[in-house]
């Protein structure tokens, strides 16, 4: 198997699969072929999907196991709504919603930084369960903020409304576990798919230059890179941030397909983390392309599945788990090699010469 | 006394290091000059494999200190130790498994030919001209060990022999002043095992490279080795030339024992 | 002060349950590698079957704690058997996944059994409360019935650990498996087993737990499982008295933070604490650290 000639052909690919859903999707919506449920799930798509190739970055490109993705998502967000609701419809949408987008990707950026610097010395399962920390932090803080603007300027608090002492034209912008309202909803599936692509040339390029060597070199053998002079913080780092702050972007996203923006377990809380990195795990680790396919059958599987009410989510763990064992249980990951050695013999192996 | 002192490329004096008590190296010491093939030998668990590593940074000697061309490395970091001039290979292969042979040297080309992490992402600026020649490079490097026609293979793919030769490839790709070789004949059959020797000799040559190799072949350790230094349960036994080392009673009692 | 002592002795008491909890974790970490993340699900099945028992059977209280714990025990050896084990030597990942797929099974099954309404669980432990301080301190039954169990608890898994053949297995396993197979320990039986005492630990723990709050639902152990679960990486995971000393401190910090400094933001002071622990010691109070070897 060669790795390097292919790696071009794979890329087009991966945006042309883009591209095409893009063309499909939109061109169902134009004609009033697609369900209401779909129309619903456009937007969704292209956040989850977005989500799961910058999660791959952390988990499968730098193999670190991170399960505060969601938290990202969150300060993306939340920092995107505040500055919508700042604005206020005094700035055309467009123009609203780019800013909305460098402002949600620098602070995601920024709370990546400062946590990656402590967190990153940490490997494994610590790892995991730090950011899984930080996640449940985030998602708590701004239950307990509340956040008003007046002529003087913007108030915070950590009580309530009244603590914010706000002059009488004063707008309460974060109302504690209330969340955000009134917010433009000026998201659409175009945006979506254009920060999609955005998102798939950044990982994909990072990931061809001497800087995703390094992060790559470092996954594969930390004690091998220090010796050839590569900083493993550095560009464990590196990758933490670029992550986060593109984990940011789908909060963007999320928050500008909504008209009231709260932060509740389900939509930032662990289990999100979670669900994006099944994304992950089940389109294959370091496999950009099939977590952005398996986030987009696993976002809209269980919204067909409605029919079956209560036993929907009991069919997703079934299936979960039946995925994992067939993938990759040791028994059954050697029985697969078994059988493709009997039907396409010696691939993959150089052979020595005069070796059979 | 300073004077002698600089002609030696790598200067190592009297470090030490003990792990809970346990003295692993004691009072190593070693002088080696530009341009020479040096061995260090010695029965299993002497001691050979901890001396690499406080050479390199991943310990840091309790005592002594380590030079390199006159500049002092001790208590330095890996990654320090290597932008001075070290390298080194592993006696359990640490190959990046995953990514290409040719990333694999290109990956260790970091430093040598860089561009910004923006021009990374946008692939934009310097970035089209510098990965030219880090690939050209690479194959030149990867060409000297033969193993240019799998550059685009994975590393894992290759076999064991490939592999150690690739690992050499990795570390002269960082332009070090010294290499250090752990065990490279490791699970080479005599063939292999002499194509190592004309390899290594080839790197000495082409490269005008210094190298310090561990080894348990003792048919590769006379065949290449200039000096040699024996290590015994962390002291020295004897140092010298190849031929009065092997010859000498005491080395011959470490090796087959009482 | 007496509101302070107060809320420490309900700080202590929260604490046992979660190093009760925590002890499950850190066991099966510490032997298996994996991170169980359904253990805390368990819990919740724990508080069902006392439940059914009490509320619905009427079987004396000492019985149904028992039935929870057997019932905890019988579901967290055929966990083990059906989802983990043939996952036995497959990357952590994959694992971790697999342990969320069965947290998600067991949240939608009780789901469907039990339905989505959350019921009323009545105390099982039946121990009259002691007040201090004339009447100020009241300590109740849950409280007293949480300490001395997490105590004798901890006692006993240290004496079985430390005496028993089975107990050394289990040590030996999680040194080196490797090493443990050669010496004729059989692996597959030691993780077993471990699943089982983690597993009937959680009954127990299911039974403290929603005696002290009453309220059981499909999600009753998920939050209480995460934050164990951060007690044992806090205690240093794999150590049986720093699952202990970490339960104890989330169960104090966690209450005192609820009354001095905001019930909304008592979470996110727990999980910071661990975030600051782990990054002075990495790998917990009483971790072992773990050096690669070159």
């Amino acid at each position: 198997m060669k790795t390097g000639s292919k790696t071009l052909r794979s890329n087009i690919i991966t945006y042309g699969l883009v591209v095409v859903f893009y063309i499909v999707m939109q061109g169902l919506y134009m004609t009033d072929n697609l369900s209401s449920l779909m129309e619903g799930l456009m937007v969704p798509l292209c956040y989850y999907m977005i989500l799961a190739v910058s999660l791959n970055l952390v988990v499968g490109i730098s193999g670190e196991l991170s399960l505060g993705h969601a938290g990202f998502m969150c300060v993306g967000a939340f920092s995107s709504a505040v500055f919508a609701r700042l604005v206020d419809e005094k700035i055309p949408g467009m123009a609203e919603i780019i800013i909305a987008i460098l402002i949600g990707a620098a602070f995601a950026a920024i709370f990546g930084f400062l946590i990656g610097i402590p967190v990153l010395r940490l490997k494994g399962d610590y790892l995991a369960i730090v950011t899984l920390a930080f996640g449940e932090i985030i998602k708590n803080l701004i239950n307990a903020v509340y956040l008003g603007v007046d002529a003087n300027g913007l108030h915070v608090s950590l009580k309530d409304t009244k603590s914010l002492n706000l002059l009488e034209d004063g707008d309460i912008i974060i109302k504690g576990a209330q969340g955000i309202g009134k917010l433009p909803r000026n998201a659409t599936f175009t945006i979506g798919i254009i920060l999609l692509l955005i998102t798939l040339f950044i990982v994909i390029n990072l990931v061809n230059s001497r800087q995703g060597r390094a992060i790559m070199s470092i996954r594969d053998n930390r004690i091998a890179a220090e010796s050839i002079g590569l900083s493993v913080s550095k560009y464990k780092l590196t990758a933490f941030v670029i992550s986060a702050a593109l984990a940011g972007v789908a909060g963007v996203l999320y928050s500008h397909n909504l008209a009231n923006l709260q932060a509740t377990s389900k939509n930032f809380g662990y289990n999100q983390s979670i669900m994006i990195l099944v994304f992950v795990v089940l389109g294959g680790i370091g496999n950009i392309r099939g977590s952005m396919i398996a986030a987009v059958i696993l976002t809209i599987l269980p919204e067909k599945l409605r029919f079956l009410n209560d036993y929907r989510m009991l069919i997703y763990a079934i299936v979960l788990i039946a995925m994992m064992i067939l993938n990759s249980a040791p028994k059954v990951v050697a029985w697969r090699k078994v059988m493709a050695e009997k039907y396409f013999p010696h691939k993959g192996k150089i052979n020595e010469p005069g070796e059979a | 006394m300073s004077n002698t002192n600089e002609r030696y490329l790598l200067d190592v004096e009297k470090i030490s290091i003990a792990f809970g008590g346990l003295k692993a190296v004691d009072d190593f010491s070693i002088k080696i000059k530009k341009n020479e093939l040096y061995g260090l030998i010695g029965p299993n668990g002497a001691g050979k494999t901890t001396v690499f590593n406080l050479l390199t940074g991943v310990y840091h000697p309790d005592t002594g200190y380590i030079k390199l061309d006159g500049e002092d490395l001790t208590g330095k970091k890996t990654i320090e130790i290597n932008n001075a001039g070290i390298a080194r290979t592993f006696q359990n292969i640490r190959l990046f498994s995953n990514l290409s042979v040719a990333d694999n040297v290109k990956a260790a080309l970091h430093h040598k030919y860089s561009y910004s992490l923006l021009e990374g992402i946008l692939h934009l600026g310097k970035y089209g001209k510098v990965e030219k020649e880090t690939e050209e490079r690479a194959y030149e490097l990867l060409k000297v060990f033969e193993l240019d026609q799998y550059a685009e293979y994975k590393a894992s793919q290759l076999p064991y022999g490939k592999q150690r030769k690739l690992e050499i490839a990795r570390a002269l790709a960082t332009d070090p002043k010294l290499l250090l070789l752990d065990e490279p004949a490791a699970g080479m059959n005599p063939q292999e095992t002499k194509e190592l020797m004309d390899t290594i000799r080839f790197v000495r040559d082409n490269f005008d490279m210094t190298i310090l190799l561990i080894e348990h072949d003792m048919k590769l350790v006379s065949g290449i080795c200039e000096r040699l230094t024996v290590l015994n349960f962390g002291h020295m036994l004897c140092e010298g030339e190849t031929k009065t080392v092997l010859n000498n009673p005491e080395v011959i009692k470490a090796y087959l024992g009482d | 002060m007496s509101s302070f002592l107060s809320y420490l002795i309900s700080g202590i008491s929260l604490g046992s349950v979660y190093a009760i909890i925590a002890l499950g974790y850190t066991m099966v970490y510490g032997i298996a590698k994996m991170l169980n993340f359904a253990h805390g699900d368990v819990i919740m099945v724990g508080g069902y079957i006392a439940f059914i028992c009490f509320t619905e059977l009427g079987v004396p209280p000492v019985i149904c704690i028992l039935a929870a714990m057997i019932g905890c025990l019988v579901l967290g050896v055929v966990i083990e058997r059906i989802a983990y084990k043939p996952l036995r030597g497959a990357s952590s990942l994959s694992v971790l996944i697999t342990a969320i797929g069965v947290s998600y099974f067991l949240q939608n099954s009780a789901l469907i059994i039990f339905g989505a309404d959350s019921k009323t669980f009545t105390s099982l432990i039946s121990i009259p409360s002691i007040s201090l301080m004339g009447g100020d301190v009241i300590i109740s039954g849950v409280t007293i019935a949480s300490i001395i169990a997490c105590i004798v608890i901890v006692a006993a898994l240290m004496a079985f650990i430390n005496k028993t053949k089975a107990g050394q297995a289990m040590l030996a396993v999680s040194e080196d498996t490797g090493a443990a197979t050669l010496m004729g320990i059989d692996v597959n039986r030691t993780i077993a087993l471990t699943f089982a005492i983690g597993s009937a630990l959680a009954g127990i723990a299911g039974v403290l737990l929603c005696s002290a709050y009453p309220t059981l639902s499909s999600q009753t152990g998920a939050m209480p499982g995460i934050k164990a679960f951060t007690a044992a990486v806090f205690g240093g995971i794999g150590s049986i008295p720093g699952a202990m000393i970490g339960g104890m401190v989330m169960g104090i910090v966690e209450n005192l933070s609820k009354a001095y400094i905001s019930s909304q933001l008592s979470d996110a002071i727990v999980f910071a604490l661990l975030i600051v622990i782990l990054l002075v010691r990495p790998t917990g109070l009483m971790g072992k650290n773990i050096q690669e070897k070159v």
